[in-house]
């Protein structure tokens, strides 16, 4: 391919679903319900911040950075029977430099406004990047920073090149930057300076270019959003006048709100409160989605899990349906990083089946039998995000794995001990006996769910690779991923990369979650896509 | 008088020093890297070192203790690591949410305890008497989870007739904003209740027993004027458990604000620790304890106000 034909795909590719919106843009705005209320439970106790990089994970991110703010790209969640994509959103389009590859062009929306009336424009991109990674300048925010800093990193300069078209270079070709910037949120300068440079005032009536508005929030209790009628993708104008979120951390207290009427929709149902609030005519939403409920394994000395016939023989061991049972049905058996559905599973040569016989058979060949069980230790959390019921899981698996010669000790800490422990490496005086780790992870993101735990680049502290996973090929193939631009390169070589991971059982795949929602009866107009996001603007309230 | 609160006012800067120290020293003594909780799990070491430095995570400890102590006594508790606003706006309108919570609570808890225990003390030795103390054991006993979700299975889920959880909006007119304070309060004020009872009732027995009642009686007081009598006497005891209950509903009140989604320190509280928020957690623990000490002080006050014996012990 030469340098017109690259440029041509990378930005056709971007330009396509763009024009979409352009042209949808021009259509008149749809009709709402007076006094339609939007009213949700969030499983979060506090209200995330609202200054624009949104704090508590992807929760946050859900329903305060994506309602108030816009990225570059934003997630296509109306795709609903495919993992979504990335798609334009205040960048119409972009093109990487064929001959370099590390510099980015990126072609801004025109006649985008934030809240208070500013435009947006190349001047907002640069001061807002500015806000994360600038620290002498007078917008450098270290609470946004700590959220989104690390999404710029990699980039060694940035700069205008007329109004709507902004230049970013990267220090090596890195075709993940495209998904790492789509967590970067706009906030207005104009807005932050009438505000007198405080993000303290503009925490409290922040101003972005997202599709509701902040009318006001109370800590700890709720946010309370409007309409964005004026929104500029008419398509994505709400379809409520009001979003009402609600901080209700505790499971039961969400589903006695739902079942009383004080909202209408609620996150991270129970399993075992299912059955109740379908009897009441509430409608239970669940798919799978771009999360997986694992054993990241330990390949520091003396781990038994050096030998594939062991990682195997632990894949082998799980029964999945079970499991999926003991969850009420609410996930999905996994066979590798990610769903089979996805476009990154690839042709794994090894079939995560349930087959104790043959896990049994792998122990024996590796050296283990009646007498000389397989000692591992596990460690995992008493909850934490995306951990689902880490408690019973683990004695699932444990029962399993004891069942065909292992013997596992299941070691519990709390969710930010379990990070930390995360972010030493296997090879850590801590981790000295752990040879597994049980943290649910993110794989919407390849370059965060599969690259900066597989890549020897990424052994910790330098990414997430926790086990020191290291291999030749798996390299190769991450080093291939990052230098693919055009979505279909990236999704064979990603494919490519999971194949390989799965066929060399590089961790134990247990679920997937299936993120189970409850929704009142006059709520309408929800998919779930398959994504950690939804898509608020398309909820229509009878 | 003057002379005592003075002296006891002393006391609380030796045990204020004491406090800060103990809970600062406690949220560090987890597991775990202090700043974990803000670091993304896809920071670089460059990113995560550039965050423990700003907010102070790479100095030795002492120092850090001590540039806390200086910025709490200048009124200033830091910024929370979960939701980047400063901590006083997190931990004051949090802590005026649980005054009106605990207060509301040991008002009825007085209220019933008082009640329960006077009769159950009048009534010594009948059926009634037992009645009332396995009513009472029942409230000390009762597991305020579990009873909080039963409430509110019955009487918002099932009934409809109160809010399931939170405490209303701004704007909300009184009856409105009250029934959300209904269901809270009526769980917290069990166990408290029932703890004031058997003091109650304990308390009145004794002093019924005393010669002083016999010989008002001798006199012919009528009922009721013995009766107060009775109250005097047995007021200094009753108001050391109940302003220690209350106390306790202050800092106490952790599940039931969970439950009900009740923006108080409890609930405050409860996140920071799962989300490992320090300067929310030191700075609710402190003026938790800060309330303690207060409210210590204030019983200890009205004790002396209701029996010059206990002045007249201080003065000894």
């Amino acid at each position: 391919m030469d340098r017109r034909d690259f440029l041509k795909t990378a930005a056709m590719t971007a330009i396509l679903p763009s024009s979409t919106a352009v042209l949808a843009s021009n259509q008149p705005s749809r009709s709402v319900r007076p006094g339609s209320e939007l009213k949700i439970a969030m499983t979060l106790s506090d209200i995330p911040l609202t200054t624009g990089q949104s704090t508590q994970g992807a929760e946050g991110q859900r329903f305060i950075a994506m309602t108030i703010y816009d990225a570059l790209f934003r997630w296509d969640l109306s795709q609903t029977d495919k993992p979504a994509e990335l798609v334009p959103s205040l960048a119409e389009s972009y093109s990487v430099d064929k001959e370099t590859r590390t510099v980015w062009t990126l072609n801004l929306r025109k006649g985008v406004k934030f809240h208070d009336g500013s435009e947006f424009n190349a001047d907002a991109v640069l001061w807002n990047f500015d806000k994360l990674v600038k620290k002498d300048a007078p917008q450098f925010d270290q609470n946004q920073a700590n959220q989104a800093a690390s999404r710029l990193v990699g980039v060694v300069s940035y700069k205008k090149l007329d109004d709507y078209t902004v230049e970013v270079r990267t220090a090596e070709p890195d075709s993940m930057f495209f998904y790492r910037v789509s967590a970067v949120y706009f906030s207005s300068p104009a807005h932050w300076k009438a505000l007198g440079g405080s993000w303290a005032a503009f925490a409290k009536t922040p101003s972005g270019t997202g599709p509701f508005k902040l009318e006001s929030f109370v800590p700890r209790s709720r946010a309370n959003l409007v309409r964005n009628a004026e929104y500029w993708d008419k398509q994505r104008v709400p379809r409520v006048e009001k979003l009402t979120l609600f901080a209700m951390p505790d499971p039961s207290t969400r589903v006695a709100a739902l079942l009383s009427g004080q909202v209408n929709w609620v996150e991270a149902l129970p399993p075992d409160a299912i059955p109740r609030l379908k009897r009441s005519g509430i409608n239970i939403f669940s798919k799978v989605y771009p999360h997986v409920w694992p054993y990241w394994l330990s390949y520091a000395e003396g781990s038994p899990f050096l030998d594939i016939r062991v990682r195997k023989a632990a894949n082998l061991a799980i029964d999945r349906d079970g499991m999926s049972k003991l969850l009420g049905g609410y996930a999905k058996p996994a066979k590798g990083m990610v769903d089979t559905s996805s476009p990154w599973f690839g042709k794994p040569t090894f079939d995560i089946v349930f087959d104790p016989a043959a896990a049994r058979k792998l122990l024996t060949e590796a050296g283990y039998g009646p007498g000389k069980p397989c000692k591992i230790t596990l460690l995992t959390s008493q909850a934490g995000s995306g951990q689902m019921q880490p408690l019973a899981m683990n004695e699932f698996v444990q029962a399993n794995l004891n069942k065909v010669g292992f013997d596992v000790t299941i070691e519990v800490v709390d969710w930010e001990a379990l990070r930390a422990r995360r972010s030493e490496g296997a090879g850590a005086k801590s981790n000295r006996s752990v040879f597994g780790l049980n943290n649910s992870w993110s794989i919407q993101d390849p370059d965060f769910g599969m690259l900066s735990v597989t890549w020897s680049k990424r052994i910790v502290p330098k990414g997430n690779n926790w086990g020191l996973y290291q291999d030749e090929i798996a390299d190769k193939l991450c080093e291939a991923a990052v230098n693919a631009f055009t979505p279909e390169d990236r999704d064979r070589t990603l494919s490519d990369l999971h194949a390989y991971i799965v066929s060399q059982a590089m961790w134990i795949w247990v679920v997937h979650d299936t993120n189970p929602r409850a929704l009142a009866a006059n709520v309408k107009n929800f998919d779930p896509p398959q994504n950690w996001y939804v898509d608020l603007t398309q909820i229509e309230v009878g | 008088m003057a002379g005592f609160i003075a002296y006891r006012l002393l006391y609380v800067l030796p045990i204020s020093i004491g406090v800060s120290l103990i809970c600062f020293a406690l949220t560090y003594m987890a597991p775990g890297d202090p700043a974990s909780s803000i670091i993304p799990d896809d920071a670089s070491p460059e990113v995560a070192a550039q965050i423990r430095a700003a907010y102070g995570f790479d100095r030795p400890l002492p120092i850090q203790y001590l540039l806390w102590l200086w910025r709490v006594l200048s009124g200033d508790f830091g910024v929370s690591l979960s939701t980047g606003r400063p901590v006083t706006d997190e931990v004051i309108p949090a802590m005026m949410n649980t005054l009106s919570l605990a207060g509301g609570g040991a008002l009825l808890a007085a209220f019933v305890g008082i009640t329960l225990g006077t009769l159950a003390a009048y009534r010594n030795g009948r059926l009634s008497d037992r009645a009332i103390s396995a009513v009472g054991i029942a409230g000390m006993s009762v597991p305020q989870y579990w009873l909080a979700m039963v409430m509110v299975a019955i009487f918002a889920v099932e009934l409809g007739v109160l809010p399931a959880s939170g405490m209303g909006q701004p704007g909300d007119d009184f009856g409105r904003t009250l029934s959300f304070y209904v269901l809270p309060i009526l769980t917290l004020a069990t166990v408290p209740a029932g703890i004031i009872a058997r003091s109650v009732r304990s308390t009145v027995s004794e002093t019924l027993q005393q010669e002083f009642v016999q010989a008002l009686e001798a006199k012919g007081l009528p009922a009721w004027r013995i009766f107060l009598h009775v109250a005097k006497n047995a007021a200094g005891p009753a108001l050391a458990v109940i302003g220690l209950q209350f106390a306790n509903l202050l800092g106490g009140s952790i599940l039931v604000e969970t439950v009900f989604s009740w923006p108080g320190t409890g609930f405050l509280l409860n996140a920071a620790i799962f989300m490992r928020d320090l300067p929310v957690m030191q700075a609710t623990v402190l003026l938790l304890a800060m309330f303690f000490i207060v409210a210590n002080l204030l019983v200890d006050i009205l004790q002396m106000l209701f029996d010059p014996r206990v002045k007249s012990a201080r003065r000894g």
